[in-house]
């Protein structure tokens, strides 16, 4: 392999249920900052059964060489045993390999990363050179300086920490359709539900309300739904909420639960412990309701509110 | 059918970490560790399937120094039958980590492999993944559901967005999710019985493995703390700050 074709960078596109996922934006802003400290040519690939139409929004991404389209039967579901060893080939042109730190990158970039006895560098949240990175460790509280000499970097890019590039209007780059991979028979995909609650995601939602253990009861819950229903916001809880049997275990923000960083988290009834900051220290605006002033929650709060939530919340539904 | 888990020893997830002020690492020396709370989800996972009769033997297995025997014996109270540990004061990454799991699975040849979906120290979410590919297995990561069927294992997995169904030939490497159960407390009778349940150990080097690092660590950083915000003195002031000075609303 020569030197030029080892200065360029393979994006892995990533789709939801609207076709070209919006996390693509934020992980080509990481791929901006990346091409600060090494001249990369920048190609897209696009996978899937019928993938055109994702392919075309891709080909609007500025910036890039081209776009590779592999759309064939054995990609519908796109599964890592399926994926991992072609891409795994493909990879080996480039000096990058770049998904987002999603569930569908996590679950695909390490399986690949293994298959080219890679050491991949995951959850990047800055870029400090070229070959150098920061990542956070114990749910963000420290980052990490990573540096990797390997011929081929393998980097997930954690979306809330980049900018969106902008899309343009017309396609500025070429779409070039390659071979799919060959099926595999030792996963089958049997069936996919999204989320049914009218509410957002609580890992991409924008607003976040969350309740602690001083929500009392599973049934007082019932007010951060109608203040969320509000917001439209998610509705999260500590682990103590959680292990006091008021809400299901998904519903944690913490350390061991979500990792959330929306624009506005609202703690209700929340202390405020080590491992619950850890889950959501990277929210933009924070606001706590606690009746305890010496509540820890406070001293991460953008606005705290000394009052019994019990009074604090039927009012605050009222004023939005 | 035997079960492999592993197992990883961690700073206890109730305590308050920091990085060192000279940036050469985290500020951990003293404190509690326990079992990675995703991988306790995988032991209680594997000690159910044996108690509803899927598998025969459950062997847990930690790589690390002496002390992560400590974990080991924990699992064991939980109700593993046997444990591993593979010695080694190195701190391996989880490339590392799994090459040793493979050459572990070579020699144990399990039906299930379980792990949690990633430790709460290092969060990289990658040797399952990793360990299923070196093993050419499929993977079910971030299962919050598990159920055999036939000669195959069905794997629901939490997703952003929503949830996922796979249906996975055995053997299958799984990664465990907060949903998947409640991990039970150990008894004291079986925390005395776990005394007594084998432990052997295996020196890393024994597996005659490339284990250099891949990455080189240079520092170890607080991250940008927040600054402290300002008390309000209604919901009214607030629901003002939040509209005209956070813009949020």
């Amino acid at each position: 392999m020569s030197d030029t074709t080892k200065s360029a960078a393979l994006v892995l596109i990533e789709q939801d249920v609207g076709g070209f996922s919006q996390i693509n934006l934020k992980v080509m802003g990481a791929v901006t900052h990346l091409r600060e400290f090494a001249e990369l040519d920048v190609d897209l690939l696009v996978i899937g059964k019928d993938c055109g139409p994702v392919a075309d929004v891709a080909a609007r991404v500025p910036g890039i060489r081209q776009v590779l389209m592999a759309d064939g039967e054995s990609l519908e579901h796109q599964l890592p045993e399926t994926l991992a060893p072609w891409l795994a080939t493909i990879a080996g042109e480039y000096a990058y390999l770049i998904v987002g730190a999603t569930t569908f990158g996590k679950n695909v970039l390490p399986r690949v990363a293994a298959l080219m006895d890679i050491q991949p560098v995951t959850d990047v949240v800055a870029i400090t050179s070229a070959n150098s990175f920061k990542r956070p460790i114990y749910a963000g509280s420290a980052l990490v300086s990573v540096k990797t000499d390997q011929p081929i970097k393998l980097l997930s890019i954690r979306a809330s920490s980049f900018t969106n590039v902008i899309l343009g209007e017309a396609r500025a780059a070429p779409i070039i359709p390659i071979s799919a991979p060959a099926a595999q028979q030792m996963s089958r995909f049997i069936g996919q539900q999204q989320v049914q609650s009218a509410r957002p995601d609580l890992a991409s939602a924008r607003v976040v309300v969350s309740g602690g253990r001083g929500m009392q009861a599973g049934e007082n819950f019932q007010l951060l739904y109608q203040l969320a229903d509000k917001l439209n916001a998610a509705v999260g809880a500590s682990r103590a909420a959680v292990d006091a049997g008021f809400v299901p275990n998904d519903m944690q923000v913490g350390q061991t639960g979500k990792v959330v960083a929306p624009e506005l988290y609202i703690a209700i009834g929340l202390s405020g412990a080590v491992q619950h900051l850890a889950g959501m220290r990277d929210s933009r605006v924070v606001v706590a309701i606690n009746k305890d002033p010496d509540a820890p929650i406070f001293q991460v709060a953008d606005y705290g509110l000394i009052a019994d939530l019990f009074d604090a919340v039927p009012e605050l539904i009222e004023h939005l | 059918m035997k079960i492999l888990v592993a197992i990883k020893r961690v700073v206890d997830p109730s305590v308050r970490v920091r990085p060192l002020s000279d940036g050469s690492g985290m500020d951990i020396a003293n404190a509690k560790m326990s079992i990675n709370p995703f991988c306790e989800i995988a032991v209680e996972e594997a000690i159910r399937l044996k108690e509803q009769g899927h598998a025969t033997e459950v062997i847990v297995v930690s790589i690390g120094p002496q002390a992560v025997q400590e974990q080991l014996r924990s699992a064991l109270a939980l109700g593993a039958d046997r444990a591993l540990h593979i010695a080694t004061d190195s701190l391996l990454e989880p490339l590392s980590i799994a090459k040793v799991l493979h050459a572990l699975v070579l020699r144990e040849q399990p039906g299930l492999i379980l792990l949690g979906k990633q430790s709460i120290d290092g969060d990289h979410n990658q040797t399952g993944q990793m360990l299923a590919a070196l093993c050419g297995y499929p993977q079910g990561t971030f299962a919050s559901q598990l159920e055999f069927k036939g000669s195959e294992v069905w794997v629901t997995r939490e997703l952003d967005g929503g949830l996922q169904t796979l249906a996975l030939a055995i053997p299958a490497v799984i990664t465990t999710d907060l949903r998947l159960n409640q991990p039970r407390f150990p008894t004291m009778p079986n925390i005395m019985k776990a005394r007594q349940k084998p432990l052997a150990v295996i020196p890393v080097a024994d597996f005659g493995l490339d284990l250099q690092p891949r990455l080189q660590i240079l520092a170890t950083e607080a991250p940008k703390s927040r600054q402290q915000g300002i008390k309000v003195n209604s919901v009214r002031e607030l629901v003002d700050k939040l509209r005209q000075e956070a813009k949020v609303l």
